[in-house]
């Protein structure tokens, strides 16, 4: 089993560089122009969670916070893709 | 296999990769006709078996319509009736990758009605699950399917697990099936990390090999990952060998 430190030697760098690219990515919205959407309130939602994971795992607590929470198959697709992030708005 | 070219059989190959067994699949874009998919049963059943044994790599395949292009129920059901004419193909393993995408009322029919095909030949089943926000609810309305179609779950892997649908999926006795991918999705670190928290049995992982960014040394790497954890051989083979080798077992179709 790898210690702490293994885990630091392993990782911490790696996760350095990521927790800048995120910050970066937030003072990327400031700076620029116009509406954000869903999809960056989810974002914050899931830093929140991240944080504050209560039973689940961080890791858990950021996908299910990014997940669509409603149980009833949708009528119909109008798109192929996925975004990211639940549209509460749109009913997911 | 069919998006890729054949360097990356040869990279396979050297990396030690025994067998590949590819799921039919979305190429990108959505064909327009059944003689498409009929076409493409071919390539999967005939055309890349060839090309993977020039090295030395057997090449098995699920064979389905896919969700993506399952919208369109009547369309389905016309790709669906040929599927039977290539079940008997030697290196067909079963029924797959199936399963939801936007989790609608069509996809959950069509998903329905390839289950059944799977209990009337008595296959295997290779499930995908949707991606990003929507994998959470279609993993939840896969299992409720399942448990209401009395699949033995013993035959049935569900893909594309992360860490909030793992344990659903092992807890209901379902095989779990992690895809790598080298951005987007689950990297090789959390790969690891689930492996470490749900347990090394009735889970594999495997490399995303399709048209988008994807890798197909992904499971040659995370073997090199579970290393720097400290993970014995032992049970780095067990994950990445003897499990899959244990599953694709209850398919008639596949040896090594």
């Amino acid at each position: 089993m790898p210690s702490k430190q293994d885990i630091l030697d392993l990782y911490f760098m790696d996760a350095r560089c990521k927790l800048i690219d995120i910050a970066a990515f937030l003072d990327r919205m400031d700076r620029f122009d116009g509406d954000a959407d869903y999809r960056f309130n989810g974002f914050h939602e899931a830093l929140d969670a991240m944080l504050k994971p209560g039973e689940q795992s961080r890791a858990q607590a950021v996908l299910n916070t990014l997940s669509d929470q409603t149980v009833e198959p949708i009528p119909k697709a109008i798109i192929q893709g996925a975004f990211g992030a639940p549209n509460k708005q749109a009913g997911n | 296999m069919v998006s890729r070219t054949t360097d990356d059989y040869q990279a396979m190959a050297i990396a030690g990769c025994e067998a590949i067994c590819e799921p039919a699949f979305w190429a990108g874009f959505d064909r327009s006709s059944a003689q498409g998919f009929h076409d493409y049963y071919r390539q999967l059943t005939e055309y890349e078996p060839q090309r993977a044994a020039k090295f030395g790599i057997k090449h098995f395949c699920w064979l389905c319509i896919n969700p993506k292009e399952a919208e369109d129920s009547g369309f389905a059901r016309e790709v669906m009736a040929i599927i039977p004419e290539f079940l008997d193909a030697p290196t067909v393993l079963g029924i797959g990758e199936i399963g939801l995408n936007k989790n609608t009322i069509s996809e959950l029919t069509i998903f329905e009605e390839h289950v059944a095909i799977a209990q009337k030949h008595d296959l295997p089943i290779l499930i995908h699950t949707p991606h990003l926000e929507d994998k959470l609810k279609g993993t939840r309305l896969i299992i409720d399917a399942l448990k209401n179609a009395k699949v033995d779950p013993s035959k049935v892997i569900i893909d594309h697990v992360e860490e909030h649908t793992a344990g659903m999926v092992l807890d209901a006795g379902f095989w779990a099936g992690m895809t790598l991918y080298p951005e987007s999705k689950c990297t090789l670190p959390r790969a690891v990390d689930i492996l470490e928290n749900f347990g090394m049995e009735n889970i594999w992982m495997n490399s995303a090999c399709d048209w988008g960014i994807s890798d197909p040394l992904a499971v040659a790497k995370c073997m090199q990952e579970m290393k720097k954890r400290q993970h014995s051989q032992e049970t780095i083979h067990k994950v990445v060998y003897d499990n899959p080798v244990k599953f694709l077992s209850q398919s008639p179709n596949f040896s090594l």
